[in-house]
C-alpha cells in the first residue's frame, strides 16, 4: 500500500515509505522524527503545523506528503544555519514571545514567510499576516514585537 | 468594613475543580516493579506545613494522604549541579523559570545550575496538583526554604572542614568564602560523596523580598532556546521504538448506549491491535492513517438518549437547581438584613447569563504509555500526575508503584487538564499491543470530550443610597461557581448563595474557575449603580471600598489609562472593573469601539493594574498578565460552546473562535511590586477584570448593557 517518496526537508534528501493518504505532517513527525512541526488542529485552523515549501508557508497538516514533489521543505528545525538562529528565533528569545510555546514552531515559520513578502511590516500588517495562527496563551503583542525586531536585523544584515 | 464576609474569601468551595472517578475500568495485572530514582549526592527533605485546600482538591487519594514529611528535593551534585524535585507541572506559566529563580536566590547559586525535575511521580514528593494559583505562594516559598536549609548545611560542613566559626563563613555564586582568610570552597567539592536528610523548620529565616538579587529580576525562561528551535518534546512529540498510534471510539452523542459492535473488519487490517474491553474500543496502528482506517472500520450501533441543548440552557439550568437550603455547598450567607435593606433605598436588579466555553489548548491532550515488567510508565500532559496516577492504578487495578506518570512540559491547559482519561485509553491499547501506544486526541475530541467551563445563571438583587452609598446585595449564582462570589465592596446587608445545578455538559475547572463570571455579573452591576446615581464609575467603586490594595490597583490602572483625563472619540467608550481573588488584586480600564453600522466590537485598548505581592519574575508576570486579558477577550466577546442533543455543534476552530492577532488590543501592564506582602499566584485572577470592563466600555460607547457571556459573538445588534 505504500510508496516510496523522495522528498528535499531542510537541504537532505529522503526516501520514505509512506502510504497514500500520508499528510506531510505525519511524514514529517512520524516517519522522520521531526518533531518541532505541531499537530494543533488537523484543519488548516491553527497553524501550528506550518512549514515553507518553496519559500512559502504551508500548513502541512493539510498537504498530501504525496504532492510536494521536488519542492524543498523547511522546518523549524532546518531554520538554524551553522549553530546561529535565524534572526526571527532570536527575536522570539529576547522578546520573551512564548508561554507554552506550543505554537512557536509555527509562528516563527509563518513570520519567517511573512517577512520575506513584508520586509518592513507595520504592526497592523503583521497582524493581519499571522492571523491565522492561534496562540492561546495570549502573547500576541511580544510575537508582533518579535517579528518587527527580526525585520530590523534582517535589514540590517542586509544593509 | 464588614467583618463575616472578607474580600477575597471564597465562602463557597469550589465544586468545579475537576473530580469524576475513572472513564474505564480494566481487570488485574500486578506484577513487581524497581525503583527508579538513583542516589543523589546531597537529599534535602522539607515539612510541609501547608494544609490541602479543600476547595480545591482533586479526586480523594486512596490510601495516600498529603505527606506530612516531604514536598520537594534539593540534590547538590559534584559537578555543583542543582536538581529540584518537584510535582509541580510547567505548561506555560513558567514556574520553571520562577521556581529556579528562587533556589538560585536563596542557595546562592547562579541561575544556570538550577535544573529543575518536574512532574515525575517517581521522582517527586507528591503534589495535589499545579492549580488554584498555589505553585508561587507555597511551592516558591518550599523551595526557598529547602534552598535555604541546603546552605546553612553547606556552611555548617565548610565550618567543620576549616574548623572556624561559621559566622565568618558566607555563601555567594556557588562556593563558600571564609570572609577572615580568602579562603573559598565550592558547594560540589563540600557535597561530594555526602547526603543529607533534613526537615525545614517553619521559622527558617528567608532573605527578605527587599534584598533579592536573582529573585524579583525579569529573568528569561530557562530553556526558550529548546522552544525557538523546536527541540522540546511535548508529549505528542515523544517516539518511543515501535510505537503505535492509538484511536478509540466515540459515541455519537454525549451518554448513548454501545448496543453492539462489529470489530471483525477492523481486525482484518494488518498490523492492526483492537480492543474492545466493556465500554471501551479502540484500536492500536503504525501509523496515523492506519489508526485511522481501522477505527472507521468497526461498526457500532448506539442508542442515544434525548438532550437538553443550549438554546434552552439557561431555563434548563434554573429549572435544575439542586435543593441548596441547609447544604453545605449551597447555603446563603447572610449579612444584616438584606430584604429590610432591599426594600428601603434605589433598587436595580438584574440576571446575567455565562456560556459554556472551552480550554482549546493548543496541544491537545495526549498520552504516550508503555508497559514493562507489570508496570505502566505515562508520559501525558497533565496537571495533576498523582491524581492521573491514581487514575491508572483504580482503571488497571495496580499498586502505586506499578505506576509512573510523567509530564513533559505542556502545551498549555487552563485548568483543562485536571482529568486522565487519555492516558487510560494509551495504557489499555497499550497494553493489548505489547508496544507503546501514543493517543493525541483531535481537535474535535478535544473540543468535545474534554469539560467545559460551567455555565451559570447569576442573579443581583441590590439598593443604593443617593449618596452612593451601597446598601444592599443580593447574589445568587446558579452553576457557575462560588469562587470570587464575595463582594470585595463594604456593604452592610448581604445574601450571596451558590446553587448547585444539573449541568447538561461536562464541566469542570477553567482558568479562574468561576470568578470570571462572578466578577462579570458583579462589576458589571456595579456600573450601573453608578449611572443610578449619577457618579463616576471610578469613584463609585472607591467610595464603596475599604480595602487598600483594590482601590490602589483601581487607581493606578485609572491613572496609567488616562481615565477622567481623556473623554472616548464618537462611537468609542471606557470601561472599568475589577476585584480580589487567590491573593491577587486585579483593576482593568479598557477602551472599545462599536461600528454603528455592522455592530462590530473592537477593544481598542486595555490596561490593567496588578498586585499580587512580592513580584518573582516582572517579565514573567507581565507575559500572564497580557495573555489572561487576552484569553479573557474570547470568553468576554465570542466563545461559546453551542450544542444540542448530546452533539457539539462548534467543536473546530473554524466555528469555535478563538482571541487572533487581530482582534488583541494595545495592552498595557502596571506591576505594583508589594515586597512587604507575600507573593501570591498570578495565573488565574488577571483574566477578571477583562469582561466587565469591555462590557462596561460598550454600555459607555452604545447605552446598551450587555448582561451576557459572550457579549457580542455576532457583533452588537442595534
Amino acid at each position: 500500500m505504500s510508496a516510496v517518496l523522495k522528498l528535499r526537508i531542510n537541504n537532505t534528501e529522503h526516501s520514505v515509505a509512506v502510504e497514500p493518504d500520508a499528510t506531510l505532517l505525519s511524514v514529517l513527525r512520524d516517519r522522520l522524527d521531526l518533531t518541532g512541526t505541531k499537530y494543533g488542529c488537523g484543519e488548516g485552523q491553527c497553524g501550528a503545523c506550518t512549514v515553507l515549501i518553496d519559500g512559502k508557508a504551508r500548513r502541512s497538516c493539510l498537504t498530501p506528503a504525496s504532492s510536494v514533489g521536488s519542492a524543498h521543505v523547511l522546518t523549524i528545525e532546518g531554520l538554524e544555519k551553522n549553530g546561529r538562529l535565524h534572526p526571527l528565533q532570536e527575536a522570539f528569545l529576547d522578546e520573551g514571545a512564548f508561554q507554552c510555546a506550543y505554537c512557536t514552531s509555527g509562528m516563527i515559520m509563518a513570520g519567517v514567510a511573512f517577512l520575506k513578502d513584508h520586509p518592513n511590516p507595520t504592526e497592523a500588517e503583521i497582524a493581519r499576516g499571522m492571523n491565522g495562527n492561534v496562540c492561546r496563551c495570549g502573547t500576541h503583542p511580544r510575537i508582533v514585537a518579535a517579528v518587527r525586531k527580526a525585520a530590523r536585523e534582517l535589514k540590517e544584515s542586509q544593509a | 468594613m464588614n467583618t463575616a464576609l472578607q474580600p477575597g474569601v471564597v465562602i463557597e468551595p469550589e465544586r468545579y475543580e475537576f473530580r469524576e472517578p475513572p472513564a474505564y475500568d480494566f481487570g488485574l495485572q500486578r506484577r513487581d516493579f524497581f525503583k527508579l530514582l538513583g542516589g543523589g549526592v546531597a537529599v534535602f527533605l522539607i515539612a510541609r506545613n501547608a494544609p490541602a485546600l479543600p476547595q480545591e482538591s482533586g479526586r480523594g487519594f486512596r490510601g495516600e494522604e498529603l505527606p506530612r514529611d516531604i514536598s520537594a528535593w534539593l540534590h547538590i551534585g559534584e559537578s555543583g549541579a542543582v536538581t529540584v524535585y518537584t510535582g509541580k507541572v510547567e505548561m506555560g506559566q513558567n514556574i520553571r523559570t520562577s521556581l529556579s529563580q528562587a533556589v538560585a536566590e536563596e542557595l546562592r547559586v547562579p541561575i544556570g545550575s538550577v535544573g529543575l525535575v518536574m512532574g515525575d511521580t517517581d521522582l517527586t514528593p507528591f503534589d495535589m496538583g499545579t492549580f488554584g494559583s498555589r505553585t508561587t505562594p507555597t511551592m516558591n516559598l518550599e523551595l526557598r526554604r529547602v534552598a535555604s536549609v541546603a546552605r546553612d548545611t553547606l556552611l555548617q560542613m565548610a565550618a567543620k572542614n576549616w574548623s572556624v566559626d561559621e559566622a565568618r563563613l558566607t555563601a555567594a555564586n556557588g562556593k563558600i568564602r571564609d570572609r577572615d582568610t580568602g579562603r573559598e570552597i565550592e558547594y560540589a567539592k563540600l557535597a561530594r560523596g555526602q547526603a543529607f536528610a533534613k526537615a525545614v523548620v517553619e521559622s527558617d529565616p528567608l532573605t527578605p523580598a527587599s534584598q533579592w538579587k536573582v529573585a524579583g529580576q525579569p529573568i528569561p525562561k530557562v530553556d526558550g532556546r529548546d522552544f525557538v528551535t523546536g527541540k522540546h518534546r511535548y508529549t505528542p512529540d515523544l517516539a518511543p521504538a515501535g510505537f503505535l498510534h492509538g484511536k478509540v471510539l466515540r459515541p455519537p452523542s454525549f451518554g448513548a448506549e454501545l448496543v453492539s459492535v462489529d470489530v471483525s473488519a477492523a481486525k482484518a487490517l494488518p498490523d492492526v491491535t483492537v480492543v474492545h474491553d466493556a465500554d471501551f474500543v479502540g484500536v492500536a496502528a503504525p501509523s496515523v492513517e492506519a489508526a485511522e482506517r481501522a477505527a472507521a472500520a468497526i461498526q457500532a450501533r448506539w442508542k442515544e438518549v434525548p438532550q437538553p441543548s443550549s438554546r434552552e440552557l439557561f431555563e434548563y439550568l434554573k429549572a435544575n437547581a439542586e435543593e441548596s437550603e441547609g447544604g453545605r455547598e449551597g447555603s446563603p450567607r447572610v449579612v444584616g438584613s438584606p430584604d429590610r435593606a432591599l426594600a428601603a433605598d434605589q433598587r436595580l436588579d438584574a440576571t446575567y447569563t455565562i456560556a459554556y466555553i472551552a480550554h482549546a489548548p493548543l496541544e491537545p491532550r495526549a498520552a504516550v504509555a508503555e508497559w514493562n515488567g507489570g508496570k505502566v510508565t505515562v508520559h501525558t500532559g497533565t496537571q495533576r500526575p498523582f491524581g492521573v496516577r491514581e487514575e491508572l492504578m483504580q482503571a488497571f487495578h495496580l499498586s502505586q508503584d506499578q505506576v509512573r506518570v510523567l509530564v513533559p512540559d505542556t502545551g498549555a491547559a487552563y485548568g483543562g487538564k485536571h482529568s486522565g482519561e487519555v492516558a487510560l485509553e494509551a495504557a489499555r491499547l497499550a497494553r493489548a499491543a505489547g508496544a507503546p501506544v501514543k493517543r493525541v486526541w483531535t481537535r474535535e475530541e478535544e473540543f468535545t470530550w474534554a469539560y467545559f467551563r460551567p455555565a451559570g445563571v447569576i442573579e443581583i438583587k441590590s439598593a443604593v443610597a443617593s449618596d452612593g452609598t451601597i446598601t444592599a446585595w443580593e447574589f445568587h449564582n446558579y452553576n457557575s461557581g462560588g469562587s470570587g462570589i464575595g463582594t470585595p465592596y463594604a456593604v452592610p446587608n448581604q445574601r450571596i448563595q451558590f446553587h448547585p445545578c444539573k449541568s447538561p455538559l461536562r464541566q469542570g475547572s477553567y482558568r479562574a474557575l468561576a470568578a470570571t463570571a462572578n466578577h462579570f455579573a458583579r462589576e458589571s452591576h456595579m456600573d450601573d449603580l453608578a449611572h443610578l446615581v449619577n457618579m463616576d464609575p471610578l469613584e463609585f467603586r472607591c467610595k464603596n471600598l475599604t480595602d487598600e490594595r483594590l482601590k490602589a490597583v483601581f487607581q493606578a490602572a485609572a491613572e496609567k489609562f488616562g481615565w477622567g483625563r481623556t473623554k472616548p472619540e464618537p462611537g468609542h467608550g471606557f470601561g472599568i472593573g475589577g476585584g480580589i481573588e487567590k491573593g491577587g488584586y486585579i483593576a482593568t480600564c479598557a477602551e472599545v469601539a462599536v461600528d454603528r453600522s455592522t455592530g462590530a466590537v473592537h477593544v481598542v485598548r486595555v490596561v490593567s493594574a496588578f498586585d499580587c505581592g512580592a513580584v518573582v519574575n516582572p517579565d514573567g508576570l507581565r507575559n500572564q498578565l497580557i495573555g489572561a486579558n487576552i484569553m479573557g477577550l474570547g470568553g468576554a466577546l465570542f466563545e461559546a460552546i453551542e450544542f444540542a442533543n448530546g452533539k457539539i455543534l462548534n467543536p473546530h476552530f473554524a466555528q469555535y473562535r478563538v482571541p487572533r492577532f487581530m482582534d488583541v488590543p494595545s495592552l498595557d501592564v502596571v506591576l505594583i511590586d508589594r515586597k512587604d506582602q507575600p507573593s501570591a499566584g498570578a495565573g488565574e485572577s488577571p483574566i477578571m477584570g477583562l469582561a466587565p470592563a469591555v462590557g462596561n466600555a460598550i454600555f459607555n460607547a452604545t447605552g446598551k448593557r450587555l448582561r451576557s457571556l459572550p457579549m457580542a459573538p455576532k457583533g452588537i445588534k442595534a
